[in-house]
């Protein structure tokens, strides 16, 4: 369990190697390797989906990956999203449906929802319910989030 | 009053919360994003067995790992950190055990921690963990609580004598008269599941003690920072001004983050001990175990009415098993006082007689979780309403409307002892169904009946209790604020700094209050700044739980805001050598009251009030950091109340209830920002809905717990959920110059019975009835005889 690798992978499109043991989850790295904390741990089983991120262009649990199964690859998380605006119209339409209480979900929860969009552009709220599914709420009761989802969806055909 | 009425202020105004803006970058700071330098981390060996002796501990193979910085167990902390007993002085007769950190001698749940590891990573902590041998002698487990009384079932804590912790008794009026008289009397026996608030940040918490100055300082996930302080200080044996506790961003709380853990108090104890700062974060498996569970409750309930549907009486027999300890220091008495005394609240009748007994077990401990009490009571309670209309083949809506608590009857007092200043039962309910279109929901699901489909619509009025004064935990002994201060500084530069004992887990506090300074004080809200959560900055108070936010802290920013205003004001006439009486702050200038012409800029003021007070008269002293506390006196609770709707679809071949759609009347007094309430009610509702339908912590008779991972502990999804409609009566209490009341627990408070009734008013036609939650498809499938 002690021996290390060393990993090389693009992490929000920085170049990042680190030595890691192989028993260490992606979001464990994340959050205390890298000290990207916006990526959150729920459940450590794969069920909440508050450690969502993208590897690959992909969705992925972050506690369900091992950070050395990433080495080649890029991963992107909730800062680097943020960071480039590519969910600016998420972000605006959450925070205006109140589409987040505590916030500990939101990251993830903004993840899927990108990805939902990406995937079905037009969306209906039963679709978007299904598709957020994997991600649990406890603050919200998802309403205000199906809505949040649905009207980017709306506006971003419109666009 | 001018500066908070709606449509002239911030008051009723549905603003943006700006604190989501960080949250929604990833920028939020949750209490394990924290490191601190040296830091280390604390796994905890927790008992597997449900009740056993510890023989022995040998820490040797986990002390020997590279890595491991201590092993230490609860004797070696008995002495560093003191135990505790949740008893309350008001809960007469009521007693527990002493509690501690770690188990000494043997463990009473499974899940009890019993020793710390101590590493320089979290995994080399648990590696530890793993390596440590308990030596175990199990013993029997006391799980029912229906047999924890019995002479023949082992007694948990041998010096208490019997397993039970508070028993009470409550009769008002001559219930057996009026079952007497009655044309028809109801009995049902209701059986409610265990569950648990489910935060989906895990608890966490991070000690650092700095072994040369003696301070310590604590970072929490918590909801209540000026409690654990006071805790932290007398357990540990530091002065209390010694002891800082930090809560920054908190994910998720519910009740659950305001109670007392073993495993942090042992955190902080350990970093006592080591001198450096220690964190703990709970795994998703341990909080299952260790955080306090709700609401494992068995209530016979009898109900006497008259043939037109009046109600006449009701006898409620409430047994409710909590674990091993009381929890301190709200204990966990509390939840089954609450219910035996709100179920009978939103009826006028008189005649009723209730009994609680409350008794230990071996499982995880019971405490209050979000609206403590609330569901089982109006679950019972309208649960019974609606079999009595049934059964006299009256209309649901009718029964509530001639039994209700009326407008003419206020101010009135329960048959429990409540106060109700004003509540609004009628109107909420004349709202509910409007909105909702109710007749025509009922007229649809007589017509899909015939065509084999299933739909009930269910109904469950209900009062929340908010806003609680002194007599709720103070009187008892408990060191709780009743109280809460709010500081506001105005800033050189003309803006406002506020500080607020309330605290923020999400509801939006810190929003709630810019809103009501903003408005009390004249200023654009951008130019409030609230800081919430730090025991060293923050006036002193109790913090969010009891639905207290805005009606205790929302007065006392109000008040804070008007003295500040009117000490701004002061300056501003000795700057202009008018008086204050002729000036007013709108929108961040000072204007004269007359003609609105601007005065001053507030940034002019404060550039004279602070660098240039040589200007101003010589007896002249600006105040402008300003404190003002509240605590409500005038009533024990701000009681709220409304009314929900459950409509579901019962597949009854499957057993599946499906969820169609959910209606919510409620009235919390003067509204601060309609679009928070909303979602307090949504989220609220989908707990309650949980409770209903899908959460459960089951346990086998030798008291493990058999659900405790997120595949077992079905928590509400998406897909399932259905759209919440929220409607508003707004109440205003007279007894505080805001009006506002609390907001976060009604949603939790009537969802559970609303489904249940929906459920039920489906299964109709099959004369079948479900009694107990949760409500999973293997219950509804044996009250259809098909199992």
């Amino acid at each position: 369990m002690d021996e290390a690798f060393q990993i090389s992978l693009t992490v929000n499109g920085v170049a990042v190697s680190r030595s890691v043991e192989p028993r260490q989850s992606l979001v464990d790295f994340l959050r205390y390797d890298l000290e990207l904390t916006g990526s959150h741990v729920g459940c450590e089983h794969g069920v909440c989906g508050a450690c969502t991120v993208r590897v690959d262009g992909a969705l992925v649990r972050g506690c369900l990956m091992l950070a050395v199964q990433c080495d080649g690859s890029r991963v992107e998380t909730i800062e680097g999203i943020a960071g480039t605006g590519e969910v600016f119209d998420l972000q605006q339409a959450f925070a205006q449906e109140n589409a987040l209480q505590c916030g500990f979900c939101t990251s993830g929860m903004l993840l899927t929802a990108q990805d939902l969009l990406a995937r079905m552009p037009g969306a209906n709220a039963q679709e978007i319910r299904e598709a957020l599914s994997g991600n649990y709420c406890r603050c919200t009761g998802y309403h205000s989030i199906v809505e949040a989802v649905r009207k980017t969806a709306e506006a971003r055909r419109r666009a | 009053m001018s500066q908070i009425e709606k449509g002239r202020s911030y008051i009723g105004e549905s603003v943006v919360r700006p604190q989501t803006a960080r949250l929604l970058a990833g920028r939020g700071v949750f209490t394990d994003d924290i490191t601190l330098p040296r830091m280390l981390h604390v796994a905890f060996v927790r008992s597997p067995h449900a009740h056993a002796r510890i023989l022995s501990i040998d820490s040797t193979a986990a002390r020997a790992l590279p890595g491991v910085v201590a092993v230490v167990t609860g004797e070696e902390m008995a002495g560093v950190c003191s135990g505790w007993v949740g008893t309350l002085a008001h809960f007469q007769g009521m007693k527990s055990a002493m509690q501690r950190p770690l188990a000494v001698g043997r463990a009473t749940w499974q899940g009890e921690p019993v020793a710390a590891v101590v590493a320089e990573r979290r995994a080399v902590a648990e590696d530890g963990v793993s390596r440590v041998r308990v030596e175990w002698a199990p013993l029997p487990a006391v799980t029912d609580p229906e047999t924890a009384l019995d002479p023949s079932t082992p007694v948990i804590h041998p010096e208490l004598g019997d397993n039970l912790a508070f028993k009470l008794e409550l009769n008002s009026g001559d219930a057996d008269a009026a079952f007497k008289g009655a044309d028809a009397v109801l009995t049902e026996t209701f059986t409610m599941g265990r569950h648990t608030g489910v935060t989906l940040e895990a608890r966490a918490i991070l000690a650092d003690f700095d072994p040369s100055e003696r301070r310590l300082t604590v970072y929490h996930s918590f909801q209540a920072p000026n409690m654990m302080q006071d805790i932290l200080a007398r357990h540990l044996g530091l002065p209390e001004q010694d002891v800082r506790v930090i809560c920054k961003d908190v994910g998720g709380s519910f009740g659950i983050k305001v109670h007392i853990y073993p495993d942090e108090m042992a955190t902080c104890a350990l970093s006592v001990m080591l001198g450096s700062p220690v964190k703990f974060t709970a795994d998703r498996l341990e909080s299952f175990v260790s955080d306090i569970h709700a609401r494992e409750h068995r209530v016979k309930a009898e109900l006497a009415v008259k043939r037109d549907g009046t109600i006449l009486g009701m006898r409620v027999d409430d047994l409710t098993g909590i674990g091993p300890y009381s929890v301190y220091p709200r204990t966990s008495a509390v939840e089954g006082n609450q219910t035996i005394r709100l179920t009978p609240g939103v009826y006028r009748f008189r005649d009723y007689a209730a009994s609680l007994r409350v008794v230990f077990q071996n499982k995880t401990p019971m405490c209050q979780y979000r609206a403590v009490g609330h569901p089982i009571a109006f679950a019972v309670m309208e649960a019974m309403v609606d079999r009595a209309a049934r059964g006299l083949g009256l209309d649901p809506v009718e029964v509530r409307r001639k039994n209700y608590v009326t407008a003419e009857m206020y101010p009135h007092t329960s048959q429990t002892g409540y106060f109700f200043e004003r509540l609004s039962h009628e109107e909420a309910l004349d709202k509910l169904l409007e909105i909702s279109d109710y007749r025509a929901l009922c007229a649809e699901r007589d017509a899909l009946r015939a065509r084999g489909v299933h739909r009930g619509l269910g109904l469950c009025a209900f009062i929340e209790l908010t806003t609680p004064g002194p007599a709720f935990y103070g009187v008892g002994g408990a060191r709780i604020s009743s109280q809460d201060g709010c500081t506001i500084k105005l800033e050189p530069s003309g803006k406002l700094t506020c500080m607020t004992g309330v605290t923020e887990q999400g509801q939006g506090t810190d929003t709630m209050i810019a809103q009501v300074v903003a408005s009390a004080v004249g200023v654009a809200m951008e130019d409030v700044r609230v800081l919430t959560g730090d025991t060293m900055v923050s006036p002193y108070g109790g913090g969010t739980w009891a639905s207290r936010g805005a009606g205790i802290g929302g007065e006392a920013a109000l008040q804070t805001g008007k003295t500040i205003r009117a000490n701004i004001l002061k300056v501003a006439a000795a700057i202009l050598q008018c008086e204050p009486e002729d000036l007013d702050i709108r929108l961040g200038k000072i204007v004269d009251t007359l003609t609105g012409e601007i005065r001053l800029d507030l940034a002019e003021l404060g550039r004279v009030a602070y660098f240039r007070p040589d200007t101003l008269p010589k007896d002249f002293q600006s105040e402008l950091t300003v404190t003002r506390h509240y605590v409500p006196r005038h009533q024990g609770f701000a009681f709220t109340n409304g009314i929900q709707l459950s409509h579901v679809e019962v597949d009854v071949e499957t057993g599946l209830v499906r969820l169609l759609k959910h209606w919510c009347v409620e009235d919390c007094g003067r509204i601060i920002n309609p679009r928070l309430v909303d979602e307090q009610m949504r989220g609220a509702i989908v707990q309650g809905i949980g409770a209903a339908l899908y959460e459960h912590l089951v346990y086998d008779e030798q008291g493990q717990l058999l659900s405790g991972t997120m595949m077992d502990y079905l928590v509400p999804m998406a897909a399932e959920m259905p759209d919440i409609v929220v409607g508003h009566v707004e109440t205003p209490t007279t007894y505080s110059e805001g009006g506002f009341k609390g907001a976060g627990e009604a949603g939790t408070a009537g969802a559970p019975g609303a489904v249940l009734n929906a459920v039920n008013d489906a299964l109709a036609p099959f004369g079948a009835r479900v009694t107990s939650q949760p409500i999973t498809p293997e219950v509804v499938l044996k009250a259809l005889g098909a199992l």
